[in-house]
């Protein structure tokens, strides 16, 4: 019914199985949107923050996607400013990955101001002295960019590609795709680093207060690195999913294995950076403030924040990985570059967990104890809706949108392989005839 | 925010965050300004390309 829309070369499911798919997606969707409407219409009394977690599940959720998504930026960096052509087989999914997870974070943060209404606010009475200004002013350029960037891909769908309007405006898109990826890597730059610029500046909290250069605490760079390490890592994880899904193969594997190795090397140089940051925050900047490591680590309910955390973050979700990408065996063993990129991802939504809700958690009074949250349901229905909405934006786009260029010539159509059976077959009784000087006849006899 | 809005202030807060938003909307704005120019042309004129890289 929809065969007319799908991409030449390559083979879908029915109509019917997608459909039902995609309802059962949507109820989870549905849920997320009845939280949304909740708050928007009852107010954030439907949320379980308080006077010590203005940032909570949501914000940490904004900052995990924003890390997650880096993998369009940077990869989108490495394709077109560094010139690894090979990336072109994989630069449409990370942009549509970067673009659910753009659009995601600003849905979320569309929740969370609670008056979307004055969402412009912002822009207009701007405060030019926050690093969140400069974040809100950079995310929506920025998903401005990932919007151009995703365009072409939907006019290339085959019948929108018939229009000639529609097929010059995509080409032309293309020619000067580069001008828009630089833009993108300087705002992602600039708005990954204030997002951990956020908590590194809080110097009445020394648990996320870091040293720097001029007005940028080292945590500035520490998460604009982790993004361009972990971002590719989370793209890797999706292709693989989609893949698993699918029961195609849809990237080749010199293209994921290139961005494993970048990302692997930007990942190990990244950890080596947070583990000297870390020892010099926990040996003079924290002493320095007159706390010792051991306060931010234990003592608190149910140990929900001990050593246990740090480690976690660092080594399982840090060095391991790190270790495995940088090593070819690593990466090209498939179970060892699954564990590689699931634990990159989970490493950088911890380290952006840690700099959200832990900071808020540790008493800074002699007099406080630990602050306790724990997320209303309204608040984990619209933080797993952005899940559901990406996953039916990627199966629409993969469904209708030449997505994956290797795909086609990676799953070849069934009539394909057969006439390459017969050419296959055909040679190898020519060979026959001309080694043993008989007809056709005689050799197929 | 623009200097005629009366928030306005003329120091060095506000032409770095409101220079660097302009400066990224106005490469977003051109940009697209000259594909659709362009796209306009090339197809009144007849003219087109194929991109190779997807």
């Amino acid at each position: 019914m929809d065969s007319e829309l799908i991409p030449e070369g390559v083979q879908r499911c029915s109509l019917g199985k997608f459909l039902l798919w995609i309802g059962v997606v949507s109820v989870v969707l549905l849920w997320g949107v009845y939280g949304m409407i909740l708050c928007w219409a009852k107010g954030l009394n439907q949320t379980n923050m308080n006077n010590a977690f203005g940032f909570a599940l949501w914000i940490w959720a904004d900052l995990a996607v924003i890390a997650l998504g880096g993998g369009a930026f940077f990869t989108g960096f490495l394709r077109y400013i560094v010139g690894k052509k090979e990336l072109k087989n994989i630069i449409n999914y990370a942009v549509l990955i970067g673009f659910i997870c753009y659009s995601s974070a600003l849905l979320i943060l569309a929740i969370d101001i609670g008056q979307p209404l004055r969402g412009w606010f912002i822009f207009w009475h701007a405060n030019v002295h926050s690093m969140l200004t400069e974040v809100a002013f950079c995310l929506s350029c920025y998903f401005g960019v990932l919007t151009i960037e995703y365009l072409p891909l939907i006019l290339e769908n085959r019948q929108i590609d018939k229009i000639p309007f529609f097929h010059n405006l995509s080409h032309n898109m293309h020619e000067v795709m580069a001008v828009f990826a630089a833009t993108g890597a300087f705002l992602s730059f600039f708005h990954q680093g204030s997002l951990g610029g956020v908590a590194g500046v809080l110097y009445g909290r020394p648990f996320g207060f870091r040293e720097g250069v001029l007005i940028w605490p080292w945590t500035f760079f520490l998460f604009t690195w982790s993004a361009a390490a972990c971002g590719p890592c989370f793209t890797i994880l999706i292709t693989k999913i989609t893949e698993k899904v699918v029961g195609k193969k849809l990237v080749k594997d010199n293209v994921v294995e290139l961005l494993a190795k970048i990302s692997g090397w930007m990942l190990l140089t990244y950890i080596t950076a947070k583990i000297i940051d870390t020892l010099y925050w926990a040996y003079v900047t924290a002493p320095k403030m007159g706390f010792t490591l051991d306060q931010f680590y234990t003592n608190n309910p149910g140990s929900a924040y001990g050593y246990w955390i740090l480690i976690m973050e660092v080594i399982v979700g840090g060095v391991i990985p790190a270790l495995i990408l940088v090593t070819r065996k690593g990466r090209q063993t498939p179970l060892l570059l699954w564990i590689a990129v699931i634990l990159a991802c989970v490493g950088v939504s911890l380290n952006r967990w840690v700099m959200v809700l832990q900071v808020l958690a540790v008493p800074v009074l002699t007099f406080e104890n630990w602050f306790t949250y724990f997320p209303s349901w309204q608040e984990i229905a619209t933080t797993i809706l952005p899940v559901a909405y990406g996953t039916i934006l990627i199966s629409l786009s993969y469904r209708y949108l030449p997505i994956f260029p290797q795909e086609s010539e990676l799953n070849p159509p069934p009539e394909e392989l057969l006439s390459e059976a017969e050419t296959v077959q055909k040679e190898a009784i020519e060979q026959d005839m001309a080694s043993q000087d008989l007809t056709p006849a005689e050799s197929a006899g | 925010m623009f200097p005629f809005s009366f928030e306005w202030t003329w120091d060095m807060s506000h032409y770095v965050f409101h220079g660097g938003l302009w400066y990224a909307l106005s490469i977003i704005g051109l940009g697209m300004t000259y594909c659709i120019g362009k796209s306009a042309y090339d197809t009144i004129t007849g003219k087109g390309g194929h991109h190779e890289d997807h």
